[in-house]
């Protein structure tokens, strides 16, 4: 049953994948991917991490998918129809490329030895643990991230308001 | 383990003042918005206070994020100075340029706090926030002429390749946390020490660490981005990039490779090797034929990369202690030159070409002897900082027997000493083509340019006090 339901969602995780990047519509991309990740939320749920799963759809499939809309939809989405021959051009580069990391991933993954804590996904407790996790031990980055943001921001105002003359 | 806030004291009060500033940005009336420079002056001056009383206070902070040692400490204080040179030479530059004071300053304070993060982190998260902090502000403020097609271009290419170099290092940490199973410095070392060193994703790790840094720190062949970007950018930003961006960088990366990779010094060694003698026969050889001296400046900036890469691929204390002492030596230099070039650029940077400075020999004498000075150190001729930097950092690379790089970093000098001497050459025994035009020198630029001169003539005279603090720095 488990492995079903594991080849089921990976099936349509990766179908789906691939549809954000066939798709000639940016709004049905942008669809497609939601679909994507609501199948990866399924795929962490089976791995025992309900919380990054429940986080995975309020985040990315909820808010910053919005956020994605909204910009499609601010950059009049008619206008940047892809031709059906831009994978012609783009192939030229991205085989190379697609080659090159086969090469690295089937290099990387057999020496592969996790050493880590030794704990497994599965053992993450819930909100309690990850807030432990998060408010003592990276506190610090968790703060910092937030600097970072506020620098972007800050960045995105200079850039975009108080147009020069 | 604990928390230990005080640590980070400096780091604190300047995030906290940046935004301090930024909620008076809407409160201050237009006129008196200039006062945000000299407020953010005046936090970098506190920040840099408490930096020098922490100095000596050890041991981790943050529950292990970061480690406070010399090194980090020493750090921290290069960069303050190089913050506070820039923000004093940018008050009177965005005045000038009839630019917002308002969000300029915290983007630079925000910058000093990434640099700041990076010195003493001791975990590779922090390290990439900080210097994505660093990166983001610096993308900004490198566009901050926003009716320039030149800063434009400088913003854009600067953040494109900036932000692919950025994913190239994220890979690079993600391999290292798989195979070392921490992002922690010790971790990493400690994983490195029982057989990961050997492993392909461990390998693979480091080297895209090393694409990343070696992209921000304009190694060559990494290094395309640099003179667009040097040139487009206003110049106190092209100072802080070329001083305090680029230090915080290289010490980073001199922390991570003698602290974490000893064990993988064979395969980094080589790749710096190569690195280092491409970036100084690229950066000394293309200078020779700029003609714009912000450009020129952008490659020598390169070429002091290649110089300083040798103090890290020794790979000993000694080594470490003349990267950290040509760093002082090149940060007081450089600032200096770019505080004159600032100056003598006048309204919209008109007069940045070589051509400009014929003849301002005797007009000029503030702005002419002192850049001569720093020239002069660029060269590395006594008695100024740069002869005690390139000297130390030599024999450090002899003792650890790198003597073909040392042989191959003097003869890259020697063509250096061309295009240098070119500029005092133009400034003292050429005629001006043109009648003279007044050069405005504000108050504060004047301030930051004697000291920069001060600082690398007292360097050239008195090296020993820094040379033992760079050692004690670099664990001596």
């Amino acid at each position: 049953m488990e492995q079903i339901v594991f080849y089921v969602f990976a099936a349509v995780a990766v179908g789906s994948a691939l549809l954000v990047v066939l798709q000639q519509r940016a709004v049905y991309s942008a669809f497609s991917l939601i679909v994507c990740f609501g199948a990866l939320a399924v795929l962490y749920f089976q791995l025992g991490a309900a919380l990054v799963a429940a986080l995975q759809v309020i985040v990315y499939a909820g808010a910053i998918m919005v956020l994605f809309l909204f910009v499609i939809m601010l950059l009049d989405p008619q206008a940047e129809r892809f031709g059906p021959d831009r994978f012609k051009k783009t192939a030229l580069a991205g085989l190379p490329m697609a080659a090159f990391l086969a090469f690295v991933l089937l290099r990387v993954f057999p020496a592969w030895s996790p050493r880590g804590s030794g704990e497994p996904i599965g053992s993450v407790e819930g909100p309690k643990r990850i807030a432990h996790i998060l408010f003592q031990d990276y506190l610090l980055p968790f703060e910092v991230t937030s600097i970072l943001i506020l620098v972007a921001i800050l960045g995105a105002v200079v850039l975009v308001k108080h147009r020069p003359d | 383990m604990d928390l230990n806030y005080a640590a980070l004291l400096p780091e604190i009060l300047l995030a906290v003042a940046g935004i301090l500033l930024m909620l008076a940005i809407p409160v201050l009336p237009s006129r008196q918005q200039v006062r945000l420079g000299y407020a953010a002056s005046l936090a970098l001056a506190a920040a840099l206070v408490t930096a020098l009383l922490q100095w000596g206070d050890h041991g981790p902070a943050f529950f292990g994020m970061v480690s406070m040692d010399a090194l980090g400490g020493a750090a921290r204080i290069l960069f303050l100075v190089s913050s506070a040179a820039v923000a004093l030479i940018s008050v009177s530059y965005l005045k000038r340029e009839r630019l917002r004071h308002g969000e300029y300053f915290p983007l630079l304070l925000m910058a000093t706090v990434g640099m700041s993060l990076m010195a003493v982190s001791a975990d590779l998260i922090m390290t990439f926030l900080g210097l994505e902090i660093l990166s983001i502000s610096s993308y900004v403020l490198a566009g901050y002429r926003r009716g320039d097609p030149r800063s434009n271009e400088s913003a854009l290419k600067y953040f494109l390749l900036g932000a692919f170099s950025t994913a190239f290092m994220l890979y690079g940490i993600a391999l290292l946390y798989g195979a070392a199973g921490s992002t922690k410095y010790a971790g990493i070392a400690e994983a490195a020490t029982q057989g990961q060193a050997e492993t392909a994703t461990f390998l693979l790790g480091l080297g895209l660490l090393l694409v990343g840094f070696g992209f921000k720190a304009a190694l060559a062949p990494l290094h395309v981005w640099t003179p667009d970007v040097y040139q487009g950018a206003p110049v106190p930003i092209t100072a802080h990039l070329a001083v305090g961006s680029k230090a915080a960088v290289l010490i980073t990366l001199l922390r991570l490779l003698h602290q974490v990779f000893p064990a993988s010094a064979d395969q980094w060694q080589t790749l710096l090797w190569i690195a280092s003698a491409a970036t100084m026969i690229i950066g000394n050889v293309a200078a020779l034929t700029q003609t714009d001296v912000k450009r020129l400046l952008a490659y020598s900036s390169i070429a002091h990369a290649g110089y300083i890469l040798l103090g890290v691929i020794a790979n000993s204390p000694r080594g470490a202690q003349g990267v950290l002492f040509y760093l002082a030596a090149y940060s007081l230099m450089t600032l200096g030159a770019f505080a004159v070039v600032q100056v003598f650029a006048r309204r919209e940077e008109r007069f940045t070409k070589l051509e400009d400075f014929r003849g301002i020999g005797y007009r000029h004498p503030l702005l002419s002897v002192s850049l001569t000075i720093f020239l002069l150190s660029l060269i590395g001729i006594p008695p100024t900082a740069g002869f005690y930097g390139k000297l130390f950092l030599f024999s450090a690379a002899v003792e650890a027997d790198l003597v073909a790089l040392v042989i191959l970093a003097v003869l890259a000098s020697a063509v250096g000493l061309y295009y240098y001497l070119q500029l005092i050459v133009l400034m003292f025994m050429k005629e001006a083509a043109s009648p003279p035009e007044p050069v405005p020198v504000p108050l504060a630029a004047r301030i930051v340019i004697l000291l920069m001169a001060a600082g690398t003539l007292y360097l050239g005279v008195y090296p020993a006090q820094v040379l033992s603090i760079a050692g004690e720095a670099a664990g001596l």
